[in-house]
């Protein structure tokens, strides 16, 4: 019980070496008054068999639905040799790669994804993940303060078209370090972030400018200008990117003049499925001069004393357990498991594989956007070019619908009115290149005829 | 047994001053404090213009198993950094007292009277006394 | 074991790729509609390798690595015990892996009644009130149970507490979390038998104390004697009390945190509970509360609510600290936890810290007989204890880290070295419940070959190890001459 190997024999004879008679007397020193009595709370063992049959029913009572939602989780085809090779044992349930010597398949592997995210967003330096993009961005934002001296003020600015749930999270990790983050509000006919809302900081202090490609409404936003206007005025640039989007789009190394400072994401994209939010990985590169403000792990490649290449942890002394309270962040982890599957990933999909996949998302967006437009009562939300998402507004409410549509075995995009209610009946979906023709259609029949019956209610 | 050179100050967190012909201070770690960090693989020093209060933290050294953080031993304004160290970190290693200075400080009124500085004698008693 | 692997980039051919697994080509046009401006020029140099070349070197990758599948790991303070093979072949079922995260409520609810019951089950092993999910690491619940005192405090107008008290011995991840939070550290030292010192806390303590951030057992392998003390010291002086749950796994179904005097705990599932380490993660630290700190919970939390399960956000908990994570945290990695929680079941649960402590203590005894110092003699070892190696290392010139890399040699992985810093020359070691009593006297006679040979050849044992794919780095190298991404004519 318990993966427990001990048999009665092995306790007395362990006892017996230690000198006790029984186990509890190894728990002496702990008060009598603070011993747990019994845990009623927690239910009878059960085995592998009765997990199994537990587990499945639970499964099949969520079903699967037909994915129409992005909003920075996508749904995208996975090569089975990318979790065939992830949850083997060796990488599955070795421990952070402390040790390098038994440790280089790990490390290795750190740094051929280091390699790749920097080939991908055309920036110096990786680390070796973080715990998911939002949390990511939180850390760049930390990571700028650091990095950008001359700038006094800690105050960020972040556009609305941001993901909501990112610059949630932002506020809430940075607060307590007097970080500000200011919102910058989006021109309402293009859903991009207006070269006005800018104009009101001439002048001023700012730290750096968080800038999303593709938006969260799908749509791209004039990188290279808003780049240069922020180097102009003296702060960074922390650019929010979805990696199979840069297969197709300008790499944030090369936004403006002088291109970002910072680039992080959401890497779930990259070979990890949805599973309700996570485990996802954040990935974060940035130029060379930041390197040692950077948060997470960081490896390198040396030799070892016989002159043999090999890899280890390095840059250590920004972290938490040489640099205590003045760490770059309490982090210790990585998303290992998720990096490995990511890595895995980008090798099976090489450069032809990821651009086509990223055309493939694009083309079936916009099929989707045209086949949902031609439904009475829908029309799309922001004029101009989508990357895989798009925002639709609706004569009526969506919450309904979206409840109809889920009934009807669809998951139908996300219901905006919470996070943006001045768009109104604001519907944000996606297709990736899992959605066939066949998909889309039948989400536009079953999208009208939910929308006759609301009419006729 | 460390080398405490004896025509220069020191202070208690093993930083060296040396006073220079035109009235400024440069300034360093000690031998002892080096030998204390290991190999140095990066040292950051203050730029020029800075303004530095008395024990303020104004530089950092760095091994691969420790950072320590380095204090201004009295007030005053930079008037350089080490350039050299930025490439060549293990100059505070090989030359503690020579190429391997961190920065030079302008000291400000009163502020050297003001320091509590040791003598090359007092610093030795000091490191002893640590050692136990 | 595999010796050495090139870096996947040099097995790169132009036009090679594993083609099976791409969507077809689109069509001339399907990109017309993005503006050239926000185009990328050249595509990234990603390696372009066929499928099998990949599946060959990420398996020849993974064969350069230790792990608890193949190899006896007592890291100490990392609880490396066997990772149940079931928790991940259950918690991989496809509707879990399909489920999008913003997905209706209404297909979840399988899910979200695992994410409830293990809410609950972690509450009451725990002893604590309420329990959030969604921190993804033991720093992530960190940062959150440090942000929900400063919240706590704040609600209640006591803005001036702002200093978090750690016992010298703490994980580096504490104080770095207080200052992520805004808060000074302020540290204080332990006794010699590893207890926190009373008079220092007591000195410590005051108007300015937000709360104590303590990991009992502590760092040092002992449990902390005075707990109840130091909670009554604590709280009078209006602090709260932060359980730190990197060790829990020593007193699972033994003691509980929130009995103890504890107000906020954070767990490591990855160590207790068993999820896998996976090279460094993902982790998840959930976050167990008591009454006071209630309402400040992250979220999303999961409700029942009849028969319905529904996730609670800022609407309903107007003074949570907020949402951390993009979306609720790694919610694989709590359904492996959640598995692993109802295959122990109540009497499963209370073995783990029976075991633990039983396979720590008859290490920790075998050791001593075979004449190595346990740092804390006097004292039962929790889970995991000391062993330091300061008379080797003065009388022979063998250091720990000399006993650790020599140890891979014989195919062990090394104990934790180095930590705590408290201790000289230290091997921090944690055998774990799942270790049979044949592997931990194979260990012993391991570590006694090992001493024979610092005495007799020390060269040995200093140069060690001898049969890893690759010696000793040169990591002073490594972070001088950054190399950090693989480039063509990088020189090595």
């Amino acid at each position: 019980m318990a993966f427990i190997p001990h048999t009665g024999a092995d306790v007395a004879a362990m006892l017996s070496s230690i000198g006790a008679g029984s186990i509890e007397e190894l728990f002496d020193e702990i008060p009598a008054t603070l011993r747990t009595r019994a845990l009623a709370g927690i239910p009878e063992a059960l085995n592998e068999m009765q997990i199994g049959r537990l587990m499945s029913e639970r499964a099949r009572a969520d079903g699967t639905l037909l994915n129409f939602i992005g909003a920075g989780a996508y749904e995208h085809h996975i090569p089975a040799a990318v979790w065939a090779i992830t949850t083997r044992g060796e990488f599955y349930s070795a421990y952070t790669p402390y040790q390098a010597e038994a440790s280089q398949g790990t490390l290795q592997l750190i740094y051929e994804f280091q390699s790749m995210m920097t080939r991908l967003t055309a920036m110096d330096v990786a680390n070796a993940s973080m715990y998911d993009g939002a949390s990511a961005t939180a850390e760049a934002s930390l990571m700028a303060v650091r990095a950008n001296r001359r700038s006094k003020s800690a105050r960020i600015l972040v556009p609305q078209t941001l993901h909501p749930h990112y610059r949630r999270v932002a506020v809430n990790t940075a607060h307590n370090q007097g970080l500000r983050f200011e919102e910058l509000p989006y021109e309402p006919a293009g859903g991009l972030t207006a070269a006005a809302a800018l104009e009101r900081y001439e002048g001023e202090d700012v730290t750096a400018l968080l800038i999303q490609q593709p938006n969260f409404f799908g749509r791209l936003e004039e990188v290279d200008a808003l780049t240069d206007w922020a180097h102009a005025h003296g702060a960074l640039v922390i650019a929010v990117v979805n990696p199979i989007a840069l297969a197709l789009l300008k790499p944030p190394g090369q936004w403006g003049r002088r291109g970002a400072d910072i680039a992080v994401g959401e890497g779930q994209p990259l070979g990890v499925p949805l599973s309700s939010g996570g485990p996802y990985l954040g990935f974060m590169t940035a130029r060379m001069e930041h390197v040692r403000q950077m948060p997470g792990r960081i490896v390198g490649r040396t030799l070892d004393v016989a002159g043999k290449e090999g890899f280890t942890l390095t840059l250590q002394a920004r972290e938490q357990h040489i640099r205590r309270a003045k760490a770059t962040s309490n982090i210790c982890t990585n998303q290992g498991l998720l990096m490995t599957a990511a890595t895995i990933y980008l090798s099976l999909m090489g450069p032809q594989g990821l651009a086509r996949t990223a055309a493939a998302c694009h083309a079936r967006t916009r099929e989707l956007i045209g086949a949902l437009t031609r439904v009475p009562g829908v029309r799309l939300g922001f004029a101009g070019p989508c990357f895989h998402e798009a925002v639709l507004l609706l004569d009526r409410p969506v919450a309904p619908l979206l409840k109809a549509l889920s009934a009807r075995g669809i998951a139908a995009g996300l219901d905006l009115a919470p996070y943006y209610p001045e768009l109104g009946h604001a519907l944000l979906v996606c297709a990736t290149e899992m959605r066939t023709q066949a998909d889309i259609e039948h989400y536009r029949a079953s999208l009208s005829e939910v929308m006759q019956a609301a009419r006729a209610a | 047994m460390s080398n405490v050179p004896a025509d220069l100050k020191y202070t208690k967190s093993h930083e060296w001053v040396r006073a220079l012909p035109d009235g400024t201070l440069e300034i360093g770690i000690s031998d002892h404090a080096q030998h204390a960090l290991g190999d140095l693989v990066f040292v950051e020093v203050p730029e020029a213009g800075r303004v530095l209060a008395a024990d303020e933290a104004c530089a950092v050294v760095e091994s691969v198993k420790a950072a320590s953080d380095v204090y201004a031993p009295l007030a005053g304004t930079v008037t350089l950094g080490n350039p050299q160290l930025t490439g060549e970190p293990q100059a505070v290693n090989s030359d503690p007292y020579g190429s391997g200075w961190l920065f030079r400080l302008k000291p400000a009124a009163g502020a050297l009277a003001a320091a509590a500085l040791l003598s090359a004698a007092e610093y030795q008693k000091f490191l002893d006394a640590e050692a136990g | 074991m595999a010796v050495s692997e090139q870096v996947i980039f040099q097995y790169s051919t132009p036009g090679r790729g594993a083609s099976d697994q791409w969507p077809a080509e689109e069509g001339a046009g399907a990109l017309e509609d993005l503006p050239a401006a926000l185009r990328r020029a050249a595509p990234p140099a990603l390696p372009e390798v066929g499928e099998l070349e990949a599946v060959r070197h990420f398996t020849r990758l993974s064969q350069l690595n230790f792990s608890i599948d193949t190899h006896f790991y007592p890291l100490g303070s990392c609880t490396m015990k066997y990772n149940p093979k079931a928790c991940n072949q259950y918690a991989m079922l496809p509707q879990f892996l399909a489920r999008h995260p913003l997905g209706p409520e209404s297909h979840g609810q399988g899910f979200l009644e695992c994410m409830y019951e293990l809410q609950q089950m972690l509450q009451e092993v725990t002893g604590m009130q309420g329990v959030a999910l969604s921190p993804m690491a033991g720093a992530h619940g960190e940062f959150a149970g440090v942000a929900m005192i400063r919240a706590y405090h704040r609600a209640r107008g006591d803005l001036e507490r702002n200093e978090i008290i750690v016992p010298e011995a703490a994980h580096g991840t504490n104080p770095a979390t207080a200052t992520m939070c805004g808060c000074v550290v302020r540290e204080i030292p332990v006794d010699a038998h590893g207890d926190v010192e009373l008079e220092a806390l007591r000195a410590a303590v005051g108007p300015q104390t937000a709360g104590i951030m303590l990991t009992n057992p502590s760092t040092l392998g002992v449990f902390e004697r005075h707990i109840e003390e130091v909670a009554r010291i604590v709280h009078e002086a209006g602090g709260l009390l932060y359980y730190d749950g990197a060790n829990l796994n020593a007193i699972l179904g033994k003691v509980r945190p929130g009995d103890m005097g504890f107000d906020v705990i954070h767990m490591n599932l990855h160590k207790t509970f068993s999820t896998p380490h996976g090279g460094g993660g993902p982790g998840a630290g959930a976050v167990g509360v008591g009454a006071r700190l209630l309402p400040f919970l992250p979220v999303p939390l999961v409700a029942r609510e009849g028969e319905r399960y529904r996730w609670l956000t800022e609407a309903d908990l107007p003074q949570s600290i907020g949402r951390l994570s993009g979306f609720m945290g790694n919610a694989g990695v709590l359904l492996r936890a959640y598995i692993y929680m109802r295959l122990l079941g109540r009497e499963g649960m209370q073995r783990v810290g029976e075991y633990a402590t039983l396979n720590a203590n008859y290490l920790l005894k075998r050791l001593q007989e075979a004449g190595f110092d346990a740092a804390y003699p006097k004292r039962r070892a929790s889970h995991e204890f000391i062993v330091t190696l300061k008379r080797q290392a003065r009388e022979l010139n063998v250091t720990a880290m000399d006993f650790a890399k020599r140890l891979l040699d014989y195919g062990f992985h090394a104990p934790t070295t180095y930590f705590p810093l408290l201790v000289p020359e230290c091997l921090l070691i944690e055998p774990t419940e799942t270790e049979s009593r044949e592997v931990l006297d194979a260990f012993v006679a391991a570590m006694s070959q090992i001493q024979k040979e610092a005495e007799q050849e020390p060269g040995r044992v200093r140069s060690a190890p001898h049969t890893m794919p690759v010696r000793r780095l040169d990591d002073v190298r490594a972070a001088r001459q950054l190399d950090l991404t693989w480039k063509p004519t990088a020189p090595p």
